[in-house]
């Protein structure tokens, strides 16, 4: 039982940073370029997006 | 660099003036100013490079950033720079864009919403599943209570957050007393996490904590596909060429000149019409000579050549000279105006569809409503324990749930997409699939439609390279339709690049120096001085000598007759409305193999003639491109642009086909035809599920173990079954032949 209330929390914060990781993705337009964001990861420049 | 093909674009003149770009920009402080353009001939990684180095090369240009998914490019810039010079550069590296109203470019709040409550339920759903395992496993009574509780915390959100999708759908339906798909969704969904919080708190054996996450969950990945499906296809056709000027230069009392938004130009006021400008509101020419592009209006391909006196509607474009131009009506009251209440007024006539989910679930919540009260009493009669009776009927509820038959659409829809997609068909609702099923009447309009809509160069043959090249030079400078046939039809190589635009006659053609000779582009009696040599095709003309003469045609659009021929084998009637004279249509009718047309119909007579065929019972399709289309386009069953179609025929039109040949129309229909089949199985499947399930739940076999097996197991069979939809790999990358293949072998049959 001991052991259960370390993992159990241990697990669920693990996928709430997921989640979270995910939303957050979501929320800084990520996804808002799918396709031009795999033609830029080849370009030799490394201009940050502003 | 390969895919992309730089100077293909066209014309090289035309920025839209400071004015105009101001009132479709976003003020972001400290005098900058954010625009969206459309830049619709991006399609690879290298294209974006070259757009984005060039712009930042712009004087005031802070920042450019291309979307490839959407085609457009953001923009930044300085109010104190000159933003028309953006315009010039795009054109000058071959990209042409064109100005995006502010509007088109807003996040898309529903999506955001059904993607984060798609997270945080497969987060619930997975966690509490992880929970649910051990508990089926046989946990002991302390661990399952313990699990059950934090099931429970971590239900609560996904509910609230996740659930009120449904909720709030499904309470609207009510409030307005109708049913939908979403009411025995929220009951169910609801009444399981309630049971179950009850469970837990007494101790008992089972909880539905996994079976409301994971219906969420399945539930919310149907919702999203078909909404993400729906907005893809209505971004992708917006905004691409406005119809409508943003305003227009008018002329004050005092002389000076004023850019005025249109919902202010009022009747009487003088304005100056540029070339390469539409005109704001129905006006009258005052002075000045030009062409007119009509095409919008009448559908007719060659320009109007128009001078003081002449009528002028909303919507067409000046072509090359500037106008002095008096208008004759509010905007509101304007030729496009008209259109778009012609639109509404045959839309709310329209008799409602309704689609095949929204009639599935008609008849399928009362009964499983039914089914559930009807276990409950049973159940009480029999035993007359009210907490037995009551989770049994929880119990059907939960089994019942519409979570295949919530698949069972829309994920036959997005495999329909993209298999259409992929064959260069932009499908608009998913509803327009099921009517495309059922036409057994196709309409053509002719130009745009059944021919390809603009002149293309017929004698290229006869034409000396040199020749060509010169001429493609100077019709580079020209919007008029021979011009950039012309200029389309350049040899390949260097170009000739003239060191000043030449000078436009209105009505004539082109005049400009190379070196020492003097080049004419036009009208042969002009542009040939020595004696009429009465040709009525463009001549290219040295010194007033004439070099050689290009014959335009308007051509019939590829696979037309195959189109036609696979209709009139599966029993379709096929007809041509067109707003053109009898001899064209006649013509194109012949070349097309249709004998049915009729020819100088007006937009609203297009229209009365798809609502007879609707009264007398049947389906129609309506394939068109032009403005003078759309009424027609409301009023028919089923609608269908092709690419050369206007911005708002591209909106008003259900399927958008994107390429040249009409080849697309027998893919399309055979397409919808099939899915049709899937979506009816589809809805077997899961009646037939509910079938095997209901008894096992209305007797009270039910636990949570049998219920999440029983609908991930009817979820997986749909969303297989509507794969088969997709192409095998193979046969993908033969799109071309595709068409053909399918056609022919609809014709073997």
């Amino acid at each position: 039982m001991n052991n259960l209330l370390v993992l159990i929390p241990v697990a669920l914060f693990l996928g709430a940073v997921a989640l979270s990781a995910f939303l957050w993705s979501l929320k800084s337009g990520q996804y808002d370029d799918l396709d031009g964001a795999s033609e830029r990861l080849l370009r030799d420049d490394d201009t940050m997006p502003k | 660099m390969s895919c992309c093909a730089p100077g293909t674009g066209g014309i090289l003149l035309g920025a839209p003036s400071k004015e105009e770009i101001l009132l479709a920009s976003r003020s972001i402080g400290d005098a900058r100013f954010q625009t969206f353009l459309s830049v619709t001939g991006v399609h690879c990684g290298a294209c974006i490079v070259t757009i984005e180095k060039t712009l930042s090369g712009v004087a005031g240009v802070e920042e450019a950033r291309v979307n490839l998914s959407t085609k457009r490019v953001s923009i930044r810039w300085d109010e104190r720079s000159d933003p028309g010079e953006i315009f010039t550069a795009l054109a000058r590296i071959g990209y042409p864009a064109s100005l995006m109203d502010l509007d088109v470019d807003q996040p898309d709040p529903v999506l955001s919403e059904l993607i984060r409550a798609l997270a945080i339920s497969g987060f619930a759903a997975g966690n509490i599943m992880l929970l649910s395992v051990s508990v089926w496993a046989g946990a002991e009574a302390a661990t399952r209570d313990l699990f059950h509780w934090v099931s429970a915390l971590i239900a609560i959100p996904a509910l609230v957050f996740a659930g009120r999708i449904f909720f709030r759908s499904a309470w609207s339906a009510l409030r307005h007393g109708r049913m939908n798909m979403d009411v025995p969704i929220s009951l169910g969904v609801s009444l399981a996490f309630g049971m179950s919080v009850y469970e837990t708190a007494t101790h008992g054996e089972h909880a539905y904590f996994d079976a409301s996450a994971t219906l969420l969950f399945f539930l919310l990945v149907g919702r999203t596909l078909d909404h993400v499906m729906r907005e893809k296809a209505r971004t992708a056709v917006k905004g691409l060429v406005r119809l409508s000027a943003r305003g227009a230069n008018v002329r004050r009392p005092d002389k000076t000149l004023a850019f005025v938004p249109v919902s202010e130009i009022l009747p009487d006021m003088i304005m100056v019409l540029a070339a390469g400008e539409r005109v704001p509101v129905d006006s009258i020419v005052v002075s000045g000579v030009s062409e007119i592009d009509t095409s919008l209006a009448t559908g007719e391909s060659l320009p109007v050549t128009v001078a003081a006196g002449h009528k002028l509607v909303a919507g067409t474009m000046n072509l090359n000279g500037a106008l002095e131009i008096k208008a004759t009506a509010l905007a509101e009251e304007s030729f496009l105006a008209e259109m778009v209440r012609m639109m509404e007024a045959a839309e709310s006539g329209r008799t409602g569809y309704r689609r095949i989910a929204d009639r599935a679930s008609a008849l399928y919540s009362p009964m499983v409503h039914l089914t559930a009260l009807l276990t409950f009493v049973g159940w009480l009669w029999v035993g007359g324990d009210v907490h037995a009776s009551l989770t049994i009927a929880i119990a059907v509820l939960i089994i019942t749930c519409p979570c295949a038959l919530g698949l069972a659409v829309p994920i036959v829809q997005v495999m329909a997409a993209q298999r259409l997609f992929s064959h260069g068909i932009m499908l608009k609702d998913g509803a327009a699939l099921e009517r495309l099923a059922e036409v057994d009447t196709v309409l053509f309009d002719k130009t745009g439609t059944l021919t390809l809509g603009r002149p293309t160069v017929s004698n290229l043959s006869e034409i000396s390279d040199e020749a060509r090249a010169i001429a493609a030079a100077i019709a580079a400078f020209s919007r008029h339709p021979v011009s950039q046939a012309i200029f389309a039809a350049a040899p390949d190589g260097n170009l000739i690049q003239l060191d000043t635009p030449p000078l436009e006659h209105p009505g004539l053609g082109l005049e400009t120096k190379i070196g020492k000779h003097t080049y004419r582009l036009g009208r042969a009696s002009w542009a040939v001085s020595n004696g009429d040599i009465g040709s009525a095709y463009t001549s290219l003309s040295r010194d007033g000598s004439l070099l050689a003469q290009f014959k335009t045609r308007d051509q019939v659009r590829p696979g037309a007759a195959a189109a036609v021929l696979y209709l009139k084998h599966n029993d379709k009637a096929v007809r041509i409305l067109s707003g053109d004279a009898q001899g064209p249509v006649a013509e194109v009718a012949r070349a097309c193999g249709i004998s049915d047309y009729s020819h100088q119909l007006l937009p609203g007579e297009k229209m009365s003639a798809i609502e007879a065929y609707a009264s007398a019972g049947h389906a129609v399709l309506m394939i068109g491109d032009g403005l003078n289309d759309m009424p027609a386009f409301s009023a028919a069953h089923v609608s269908m642009a092709t690419a050369t179609a206007a911005d708002i025929g591209r909106n008003a039109a259900d399927f958008v086909l994107l390429h040249q040949s009409l080849d697309a129309l027998p893919v399309a229909h055979q397409i919808a035809l099939k899915s049709a089949r899937l979506i009816r199985e589809n809805f077997a499947l899961a009646i037939g599920y509910n079938m095997l399930a209901v008894p096992v739940a209305v007797l009270g076999y039910v636990t949570p173990l049998v219920a999440a097996i029983a609908m991930s197991l009817s979820s997986i069979i749909v969303v297989a079954n509507s794969m088969r939809l997709l192409e095998p790999k193979r046969a993908a990358k033969a799109t071309g032949d595709d068409a053909r293949a399918v056609l022919s072998s609809s014709l073997a049959r």
